[in-house]
């Protein structure tokens, strides 16, 4: 191997060691025994795997008051999994009208619908807390399910938008000739071809609803309610809770999108890139 | 594709709950919040009273909010600065035919997946200085025991760093993200190019800066502007990370935003605040949406 060619891997080394300190001082500490916890020691490796850090994470403790992260993990999963499946199905429905039904000024409306996704949440925010309690879904579960489907339709309507228009337009006029019409073409001609489209949309809606904090901390107050992003940073803002069980929070709030990203990356990367529109 | 009367408006009904929704949602909600900023509600009860721009004129005589304003200009300038430079650098490292390029893009891109609170947590510990009695933990330690103890710092905790501590975190789970779009772009260039290049005699040297570099300019254009928009908004890592920080070092407009509103009831100032913010991104966005949605992105 050539000199350069070996430079070229340690410098790539270095790297990966910068990316990934914080994971292994995240694994360090949570599976540490609460004896062994000790800040002059973090960076030393466990001397026993130990589960302790985790269970009060995820229990708690009402000895000390503390709270477990168990109910907000599940509250997240009840938000996620329909947000994440209805913004899905809308994104396809308006990116099948903008790929292969344009109509007068559909690429005006498609570039307002995009817009939706770069607008700082701040601006609706006041708005939305007001008219959520008037619908009476202010600090709801499905008042969150509400909001992820309405400020996901940019997004999976581009993604979605950029799929279809892939689908070459003969197949649709073949469809057509068959005799059949709008829907017909939509459930049977582009449905059945959409999985890619549907793996990458899903796979961006899962991982960014489930880390959304700006809505669940406005629209949740209650913790009983509350999705793990926010009940995480409720656990890491209060001194008397140790760090090694702050870790075990937070390693249990990144596990289920790493476990997306470690088995479906290659959709992650592709949701991720559409999101950056030129260049791709 | 020819259309029938019936698909035509079949077609319209399609779009129609998802159009009504953005209108309501994204424009009347924004009409609303500027409409709101130009009020006199401060307070938990609504006052609609016309007050035109005082809002705005209090909020730019308001300190922490030209502090806020400093260290979002901070924030931004050194947050692009190191995610486009660590992002291309890595690009064209990976793009050499790497053995396990794969595994190296994986690991660098990681953090994109995570939440941002995750990463406040973490990097909160990473870099807090210690106390007396623990002596330097985290980075701090790290750097005494390789030997680089003079770049020991109280990071966020010195009202003189603040801010710049949490572009560290920032630049750790978004540079792999310029990386992926780098890459992509190398990778879009065809290879006769710098074949050709290289049978004239060019260096790789001269082959990037004379030929993958000014390609790859809409790529920077296009990672400039997501990067960017991302920084004026930046929140939930400063909530998680160090909050407003000593003397606001670390305080952003939108946390501003959020404590005005929501914990103080400053329902207009924190409505003009968001107005502020939403002008300075669609400024950036709009034109950066006709460019790329007419080069057909």
């Amino acid at each position: 191997m050539r000199f350069s060619k070996i430079l070229i891997y340690i410098v790539l080394t270095v790297f990966a060691i910068f990316y990934l300190l914080p994971v292994y001082v995240l694994f360090a500490t949570s599976f540490k025994t609460f004896a062994e916890v000790n800040l002059k020691s973090m960076w030393k490796l466990p001397q026993t795997i130990s589960f302790d850090s985790f269970k009060m994470a995820w229990n708690g403790s009402p000895l000390k008051g503390l709270r477990g992260l168990s109910q907000n993990f599940m509250n997240s999963i009840y938000l996620v999994v329909p947000a994440t499946i209805i913004s899905s199905f809308l994104g396809s429905m308006n990116g099948y009208v903008f790929a292969k039904w344009k109509f007068k000024y559909s690429d005006t409306i498609f570039s307002m619908i995009i817009f939706g996704m770069f607008i700082p949440y701040q601006s609706v925010l006041i708005p939305m807390v007001q008219v959520l309690q008037k619908i009476g879904l202010y600090g709801t579960i499905p008042g969150l399910i509400f909001v992820h489907c309405v400020y996901g339709i940019p997004i999976t309507t581009l993604i979605f938008r950029n799929y279809y228009t892939s689908v070459p337009t003969e197949i649709l006029e073949a469809a057509k000739i068959d005799g059949a019409g709008f829907l017909g073409i939509y459930s049977r001609v582009m449905l059945p071809v959409s999985m890619p489209g549907f793996a990458v949309v899903m796979i961006w809606q899962f991982t960014s609803i489930w880390n959304d904090f700006l809505f669940g901390l406005v629209v949740a107050q209650k913790p009983n309610i509350q999705p793990i992003t926010v009940a995480l940073n409720n656990l890491a803002g209060s001194y008397f809770v140790e760090w090694n069980i702050q870790m075990a929070g937070a390693l249990l709030t990144a596990i289920p999108p790493l476990i997306v990203y470690i088995f479906l990356g290659r959709y992650f990367m592709r949701g991720l890139l559409a999101g950056a529109l030129a260049g791709t | 594709m020819r259309k029938s009367k019936e698909e035509r408006i079949l077609s319209i009904l399609f779009i129609a709950p998802s159009i009504i929704l953005i209108l309501v949602f994204v424009y009347g909600f924004i009409i609303w919040t500027g409409w709101i900023s130009l009020t006199n509600w401060r307070d938990v009860f609504p006052d609609f009273t016309y007050v035109g721009l005082k809002n705005y004129v209090e909020l730019f005589q308001n300190l922490r909010f030209q502090i806020d304003f400093k260290n979002v200009l901070v924030f931004t300038t050194l947050f692009l600065f190191f995610c486009t430079l660590i992002g291309l650098f890595l690009a064209i490292l990976l793009d050499r035919k790497i053995k396990y390029e794969n595994l190296f893009r994986s690991i660098y891109l990681f953090p994109m997946a995570i939440s941002f609170i995750v990463t406040g947590v973490v990097w909160r510990w990473l870099l807090n200085p210690g106390t007396q009695t623990t002596g330097p933990i985290g980075i701090n330690m790290l750097l005494e025991q390789i030997g680089l103890g003079f770049l020991k710092s109280k990071w966020y905790t010195d009202p003189n760093v603040g801010i710049k501590a949490v572009v560290i975190a920032a630049v750790w789970q978004m540079s792999g993200y310029v990386m992926a779009m780098y890459l992509a772009g190398i990778r879009s260039i065809p290879n006769e190019l710098s074949e050709a290049a290289q049978v004239d005699g060019a260096s790789i040297w001269q082959i990037y800066r004379y030929i993958i570099l000014p390609l790859l300019r809409p790529v920077t254009l296009g990672a400039v502007i997501i990067l960017t928009h991302i920084s004026l908004k930046i929140f939930d890592l400063v909530v998680a990370m160090t909050g407003a920080g000593i003397g606001f070092s670390c305080d952003v407009p939108a946390l501003f935003m959020y404590d005005t509103t929501f914990r103080g009831n400053f329902f207009a100032q924190g409505a003009s605040i968001a107005t502020i913010l939403l002008i300075s991104i669609a400024v950036l966005i709009i034109p950066y949406l006709r460019y790329s949605l007419k080069s057909g992105g």
